[in-house]
């Protein structure tokens, strides 16, 4: 019955659109250079004044303001999220899980997890990743505030370029989400997007409107963060991976508008336009990348036509090129791209030196030493050895003979003592073994150390393997001989 | 046609106490369902198939030792294409509902409850090269285990096939 009462107020928002003529294309001629304009003109969800959440009219100006904005909707298993796609991916044969707070399609009815895993890999495939949390963060503080809650070097970011990152905890510097930052606009009133995980987010919220809090408290620049919406509608945000991907969005690209796939790198977003079936065409904000290891776009859509472009590039691809996948691929997929998935692989507690993912913290950040945790981070990043704190544990990648290893299994030493546990694992449909990540004891984390995980009461041989465990396929410049 | 009718069982009931001599249990398994028809002679003789709320099913005749257990195809299609069978070691004595062994797929591992009490005497080999037999044919070929049973009562328990049906059909709701 919601579900079609959510239609039925999707129908009106779409009519609403059609009729302000939103996306008639000489409105948008004008609006092209810069990002979405409707982007820009959605409410912000809470600002910088007194820690108040507080919703700025489209004058971009910091107000004080009894008109406080309601948080957004979180969602439990008993009352899921739908994403714009709910009835998309019904009318595929989804099989729709609980996720992240949203019901999704785990996987659809024309094939199984390990051949859409296949297609993906082969040809392409389009995931709904919608659940998850789409933010701008603008004003002249916007660098310093992404700044003071990640480890990132956000400054030195160019326009157009992302980097995955972590919004880190105080003092212990644990991880309180992943996830993506890109700038969109530079300038003296720069523009970010951030996107975060779906599981985090009421906690997300709750840190965010803490942190700019305490932001604004210091008498920093405005900075403001909402979410990306329009009509109260979240924008819709696809991924359309694998190795046909840049075909399949290049031909569905809008006449005048001319992207060089060649040169348009992993990790980089662009604003394109789109050519709709109705003749008109819409800006979206591609970011090339992904989370299968694979090249990959992911979309970031005008609420009102995610249905019709996600359908659009489905029937112009075609079958035999484009497929819908479900989280069950997206799982094995991202695992055998090494890749973290929060709730799993990272919590609160992990760092991200423990995490592996020192790397996200650039050689600036390190010497500014101002991001939360930075202490405690800096102080793990220097081995005992050289008179620093090291970790204790450490993630790493582990192939299994026999049995998959599964979440929360035990690793063990030579002699059997438990050294670590399976945060994430199955049997890897590309590599035909088992693999899996998981955390053991800092010492023993050397790529082809011998350690054994125990599945079922028996002890099965694990072997600490680099990742990622297939080879990454991104579109990479060429380096120099 | 009553008269075919009676032929055709009759065929099959010589067919099928041939094969319960003769062949392997898949093969026999296959001869039953290309014959559906049965008599009242043969009754006492027609397996019986029973199966739990985990979804594994047995396969028992009244007055045999031993039975065969499996997953259903309800439970096989839900896992989507198994790729690893944990098999039980043989004479390895088991309590009804307890796990003796695990069937993997891409997405999940599901753990084998036992739907009866008894002495494991057989394991289906060929599940540990060939996993995809339990998706090909989960209630003949890619049975899991035949047992010998302490207590044929404790069959009683389980739901036969109807039940089964919608017990599964109420689940999939």
């Amino acid at each position: 019955m919601s579900a079609l009462r959510a239609n039925a107020r999707a129908v009106r928002s779409i009519e609403r659109t059609l009729a302000t003529g939103r996306y008639n294309q000489r409105a948008f001629a004008t609006a092209l250079p810069r990002i979405q304009s409707s982007q820009r003109l959605s409410r912000p969800v809470f600002t910088t004044s007194n820690g108040q959440a507080v919703t700025i009219r489209p004058v971009q100006r910091r107000m004080k303001s009894s008109n406080a904005e309601p948080a957004p909707p979180f969602f439990t298993e008993a009352e899921p999220g739908k994403t714009a796609l709910y009835d998309l991916h019904l009318q595929h044969g989804g099989k729709m899980v609980p996720f992240g707070g949203f019901s999704m399609p785990v996987q659809y009815s024309d094939l199984s997890v390990g051949e859409s895993h296949h297609w993906t890999r082969e040809k392409a495939s389009i995931f709904d990743v919608g659940h998850m949390v789409q933010y701008h963060i603008e004003g002249p503080g916007a660098e310093d505030f992404l700044e003071s809650i990640t480890p990132s070097g956000v400054r030195d970011l160019a326009p157009g370029q992302s980097t995955l990152s972590a919004l880190l905890l105080p003092q212990t510097g644990g991880i309180s989400d992943d996830c993506i930052i890109t700038r969109l606009e530079a300038g003296p009133k720069p523009l970010f997007y951030l996107v975060t995980n779906a599981g985090c987010r009421d906690k997300d919220y709750a840190y965010l409107s803490q942190a700019i809090a305490s932001f604004d408290g210091a008498s920093n620049p405005e900075a403001n963060i909402r979410h990306v919406e329009a009509d109260g509608q979240p924008y819709g945000l696809i991924a359309l991976q694998g190795p046909l991907a840049a075909e399949i969005l290049e031909a569905n690209l809008a006449k005048d508008c001319k992207v060089d796939f060649k040169t348009w790198y992993f990790g980089n977003a662009k604003t394109i336009t789109l050519a709709l079936p109705s003749g008109e065409s819409l800006p979206v904000v591609a970011s090339r990348g992904g989370y299968t290891g694979e090249d990959g776009f992911e979309l970031s859509i005008h609420p009102s036509q995610t249905v019709e472009v996600t359908g659009h590039l489905l029937t112009s691809a075609g079958k035999d090129k484009l497929r819908l996948a479900g989280l069950g691929a997206r799982d094995s997929l991202r695992l055998e791209a090494g890749m973290c998935l929060y709730g799993h692989d990272l919590n609160d507690t992990t760092t991200p030196v423990e995490a592996a993912l020192a790397w996200i913290i650039p050689k600036s950040r390190r010497a500014d030493a101002k991001f939360p945790g930075a202490e405690k981070i800096l102080a793990q990043l220097k081995p005992v050895s050289k008179g620093g704190e090291g970790v204790s544990r450490r993630r790493v990648g582990l192939v299994i003979e026999g049995a998959p290893a599964r979440e929360g299994v035990e690793i063990v030493d030579a002699e059997g003592n438990v050294i670590g546990t399976v945060t994430s694992g199955c049997p890897s449909p590309s590599l035909k073994k088992n693999i899996a990540m998981g955390y053991v004891k800092d010492g023993l984390h050397k790529a082809g150390t011998e350690l054994g995980v125990k599945i079922r009461g028996k002890t099965r041989k694990a072997t600490v393997t680099k990742m990622p465990f297939l080879p990454a396929k991104y579109v990479k410049p060429q380096t120099e001989p | 046609m009553s008269g075919a009718i009676a032929t055709s069982a009759v065929a099959a009931g010589r067919v099928l106490q041939r094969s319960a001599v003769r062949c392997s249990r898949p093969q026999f398994l296959r001869l039953r369902a290309q014959n559906p028809a049965r008599s009242f002679s043969l009754s006492s003789r027609v397996l019986e198939k029973k199966y739990t709320e985990d979804h594994e099913w047995v396969d028992f005749t009244p007055g045999d030792k031993i039975a065969t257990i499996g997953i259903s195809e309800y439970a096989a299609k839900a896992l989507g294409d198994v790729v690893f069978v944990e098999l039980p070691s043989i004479d390895l004595e088991v309590t009804k509902g307890e796990s003796i062994g695990a069937v993997e797929s891409v997405k999940s591992a599901s753990d084998i409850l036992t739907p009866i009490s008894g002495t494991v005497t057989e394991i289906n080999n060929v599940l540990e090269d060939k996993p995809a037999a339990i998706n090909n044919s989960p209630e003949a070929d890619g049975w899991f285990a035949k047992i010998t049973i302490n207590d044929p009562a404790e069959l009683e328990e389980l739901m036969d096939e109807g039940a089964y049906k919608k017990f599964t059909e109420e689940a999939s709701e």
